[in-house]
């Protein structure tokens, strides 16, 4: 009994480290939002972000990374009852969407790179994909995990750190999904109304 | 504190994703609606875009992330870092604002041949 409460002490730990690095990387976020909102204007003749975002796609995006951020949920809830097969199945719809997403994104930026609108051409576009690229480069690296997270559980039976594992990674997943609401709103529907 | 979990604990986490799910769905479909029909002039939509993002943080913060619940040095540096967050995106934005104002919003051309003549650069 007193080793498990060591040991809940010791998630308690890891969670709030895990969670004050998520606070840290939202101050890396704030600064470059703050870029992009003071140079979004200055998009040096070349179009701005009305004539640029195509918002029923942005909006499909937003809802498969909100639809995400659910079936994480369900993969945390399924893990914590201790059902091993719900969660793989959860995990890998989860990596889905993700990949689908991510896969929306880079389809995105090439498409403004091949019409001549790429991160060279104005402060504008140098801000957007530093800041929707950044996101996305966290997205990334979302997926390696949760590639590693699916083989570990797929492999290997249910351990009380793979539960630990899976809770940090569902805050990571929730944080990118409300950084992603902020990207949404800020940069696409702003830019676009 | 997974280990304590009972069957009415994830019960009732159940229903918080549920909730938290469904009220961002509405939200991000309120902005966007809001958005493309034009139903307020400009200056209107960015604060009204600006709400619904916050309720969304809320909404997420408290269903998603669970918020509150737990240790409390979560909620205290949630606290903080959305303070620090606020003090880099508000400040910038109103110095850079005002510095823009006191170069009388010149165009960049414009500027250019200011600094040319005034300044020597």
């Amino acid at each position: 009994m007193k080793h498990q409460a060591e040991e809940i002490a010791v998630q308690e730990r890891k969670t709030l480290g895990f969670w004050i690095y998520l606070m840290t990387d939202s101050v890396l976020f704030a600064g470059l939002f703050a870029t992009f909102a003071v140079l979004r204007g200055n998009t040096f003749g070349g179009p701005s972000g009305a004539e640029l975002f195509n918002l029923p796609f942005v909006l499909l995006e937003t809802m498969i990374l909100l639809v995400s951020s659910f079936t994480i949920g369900m993969a945390l809830l399924g893990s914590a009852r201790g059902f091993k097969k719900q969660t793989i199945f959860w995990l890998m719809i989860t990596f889905a969407l993700g990949a689908a997403f991510l896969t929306l994104e880079l389809s995105e930026f090439s498409k403004l790179a091949a019409e001549g609108n790429s991160w060279q051409s104005s402060a504008f576009l140098s801000a957007y994909f530093t800041l929707v690229g950044t996101h996305g480069l966290h997205i990334a690296v979302g997926l390696l995990w949760l590639i590693v997270m699916i083989v570990r559980l797929w492999r290997f039976n249910f351990k009380k750190s793979d539960l630990g594992r899976l809770a940090l990674f569902g805050m990571f997943w929730h944080f990118l999904d409300v950084i992603w609401i902020f990207v949404f709103s800020i940069v696409y529907l702003m830019g676009a109304a | 504190m997974k280990g304590r979990m009972t069957t009415h604990d994830t019960s009732t986490r159940y229903a918080s994703y549920i909730v938290g799910f469904i009220l961002s769905v509405f939200a991000t479909l309120v902005a966007y609606l809001v958005v493309v029909n034009h139903i307020w002039p400009m200056e209107t939509l960015v604060y009204i875009i600006l709400g619904v993002a916050v309720m969304q943080l809320i909404v997420q913060s408290v269903f998603f992330l669970h918020i509150g619940q737990g240790s409390r040095w979560r909620l205290i540096t949630f606290v903080f870092a959305i303070i620090i967050v606020l003090i880099v995106v508000v400040g910038t934005i109103w110095i850079m604002n005002n510095l823009d104002y006191n170069m009388m919003r010149m165009t960049p051309d414009q500027m250019q041949l200011y600094m040319k003549q005034h300044e020597g650069i």
